[in-house]
């Protein structure tokens, strides 16, 4: 595995209280063999704790799990035959549908994809546009995935409230931009669909700077919080061998304290151009994972800043790449970017007609849920329900 | 301190109950079916057809039934069928007028690519959210009477677009007039005119990505 030079990319290490410090500690779990009866539960799929339609059969032995099958497939919808059957054009909307937090990113690793495969360039003023969207999707991914993190372990409302409060800032900017707060569907091949008004870059720009502020005062409540350190730290472990042989990616794998991100080892698009770090834990534990994605936010806020800054004029798609009727020379091609859950990417094999003979989704999130088991085991149903929400999954992408 | 952080976290609620009586920003509820909500202008939400008029909807549509839009839409929810024969358009062309246009809008996903592959700004996308039927299949299926709505409405929706779209297709009738006008100058000459509509995509300038499209063949005469 390719792994960026830490000193190079100016990797920041995760601060934490230890909860030890403070007298708080998780007792230790030592599996009894034969004390008594197993018990069989199935957790979801109609379980609010289930982020969807998901389901878990987890194995007790008394509140303790020894064994945990993830359950999916509720929700497919075809998706990837689908794009065999649709023009290049056409699946665009659908990538929108897959994590359905984050259209952004789906769609811009999607335009990657078929830019490679068609050798398309992207014009300078969209390299960096995309760059805002996707920050300000992963802004509001993270700031989701706190919230419902904190639901998941009993604090129910106030954090995921304040969570969506900001998150709704972000999705009127995506409306007033796109049309969709979900759905975007910006990203054409070369460019993108729509043009930033300069309006809509200054409420950005508004947005961006007042952030600070929210992650401050959501850090104030959450990260210090002695009930939270107890929930979250020392659960779930992913060690970082166990997450680099299952091939996690995202923040997932940056808490575990491996330093990979596609921003930096790929440089894609117009990331090499902006000064910024790479967050990284170093337990793994939910408690890392948590602090990882809001230490991101932090980052995320000085490439935005950067971003907007520096977003050039000029046209935001070339007149003459071409959309409909897209018909790429035999060939294949694997776009990928670093979406807030971890890599997604894109596989597609042309034959030279106007649909993919092949297309293919890599989906974070479904390679991300491949551990739970590996992260339950020994802890207690309700930890399970806090890793699961740690792992942050999408079941519209783990399905597919 | 143990209990430190759960106090800083209370002084954080407490800020925000008082903030959410006394601050203008935080005042976020909006009085939904009483008070329609602000939409803004680049919302959308399902198609329709732009006619010319209002008195004759039926009459004045631009949809010349290319079936770009059928063919293109990702998850085939428009049904086209051409007439037979033709009526005039906007500029006194005769053209092929869609016979039957309906769109499922239980299929339809709003995703816009039909407006964006249409090359004579004939469908463009509505704001109307509210849609309820009792019947799942007939109530939802919307044919070309009921999609049919005047560009007055696409100008009250959605201003900044349909200015540009009007604008486009001014210049767009000035050029095929002054064309036709220079080929009937040109009469004397045994070569025949272009066919106006040829006249179409050098004028285009917007950044639409329909730009790149190449402008559709004309329409093949009925037998």
């Amino acid at each position: 595995m390719m792994l960026p030079d830490p000193a190079a990319t100016g990797l920041a290490r995760v601060r934490k209280i230890e909860g030890d410090a403070l007298g708080l500690r998780t007792p230790a779990f030592a599996p009894t063999e034969g004390a008594g009866d197993l018990l069989e539960v199935s957790l979801g799929p109609h379980h609010p704790s289930t982020h969807g339609v998901f389901r878990m059969d987890v194995v007790l032995d008394g509140e303790r799990i020894v064994r945990l099958k993830p359950v999916f497939g509720y929700l497919h919808r075809n998706h990837e035959k689908l794009g065999e059957a649709t023009s290049y054009l056409g699946s665009m909307p659908y990538t929108d549908r897959l994590d359905y937090l984050n259209s952004m990113t789906n769609n811009w690793a999607y335009a990657l994809a078929v830019e490679k495969l068609a050798g398309i360039p992207v014009t300078e003023r969209a390299e960096y546009v995309r760059v805002v969207l996707a920050e300000l999707s992963r802004l509001l991914n993270h700031t989701c995935l706190a919230g419902f993190l904190m639901q998941d372990c009993g604090c129910s409302g106030t954090p995921l409230m304040y969570a969506f409060r900001e998150r709704e800032k972000i999705l009127d900017l995506f409306e007033s931009l796109s049309g969709s707060r979900m759905m975007c569907n910006v990203q054409r091949f070369g460019g993108c669909r729509v043009d930033p008004s300069a309006e809509w870059l200054a409420a950005t720009r508004r947005l961006v700077d007042g952030y600070g502020a929210f992650l401050d005062e959501f850090e104030a409540l959450l990260s210090g919080n002695e009930i939270v350190m107890a929930r979250t730290q020392g659960v779930g472990r992913l060690p970082a061998a166990l997450a680099v042989n299952a091939g996690i990616t995202g923040p997932m794998l940056r808490a575990s304290g491996v330093g990979h991100d596609l921003r930096k080892v790929d440089g894609y698009g117009v990331y090499p151009r902006f000064n910024f770090r790479v967050p990284i834990g170093r337990d793994g534990d939910v408690y890392d994972r948590y602090m990882v994605r809001m230490l991101e936010m932090r980052e995320s806020i000085a490439i935005l800043d950067q971003a907007l800054r520096d977003l050039p004029g000029g046209p935001i798609l070339d007149p003459k790449a071409k959309q409909r009727g897209l018909r790429p020379k035999a060939g294949e091609a694997y776009g990928r970017i670093e979406g807030p859950k971890g890599e997604i990417g894109f596989f597609l094999v042309s034959d030279g007609t106007g649909n993919p003979t092949r297309y293919r989704v890599r989906a974070p999130s479904f390679v991300n849920l491949t551990v739970l088991e590996d992260l339950c085991l020994g802890h207690t149903v309700a930890d399970a329900v806090i890793i699961l929400g740690s792992i942050d999954i999408v079941l519209g992408e783990v399905d597919r | 301190m143990l209990g430190k952080g759960l106090l800083q976290g209370l002084a954080v609620t407490a800020k925000n109950l008082v903030g959410s009586y006394h601050d203008p920003a935080r005042y976020v509820t909006q009085e939904y079916p009483e008070v329609p909500p602000k939409l803004p202008e680049a919302y959308r939400n399902f198609p329709f057809l732009v006619s010319e008029t209002a008195d004759d909807p039926m009459g004045t549509l631009r949809c010349v039934a290319c079936q770009i839009c059928e063919k293109e839409c990702p998850p085939q929810c428009i049904y086209i069928e051409k007439s037979k024969d033709k009526k005039p358009d906007a500029t006194g062309k005769p053209q092929i007028y869609p016979a039957v246009f309906a769109i499922d809008t239980a299929v339809c996903m709003s995703c816009q690519i039909c407006v964006e592959v249409c090359p004579f700004d004939a469908i463009k996308m509505d704001q109307e959210f509210a849609i309820a039927a009792t019947d799942r299949f007939g109530g939802l299926l919307l044919n070309r009477e009921q999609l049919a709505k005047p560009n007055a409405y696409y100008h009250q929706i959605h201003p900044t677009e349909a200015a540009e779209v009007d604008a486009r297709l001014a210049a767009e009738r000035r050029a095929a007039e002054e064309k036709a006008r220079l080929a009937a100058a040109a009469k004397a000459a045994p070569k025949a005119a272009a066919p106006a509509s040829a006249a179409m995509s050098p004028t285009r300038t917007a950044p639409a990505p329909t730009a790149a499209v190449p402008p559709p063949a004309p329409p093949p005469s009925s037998p």
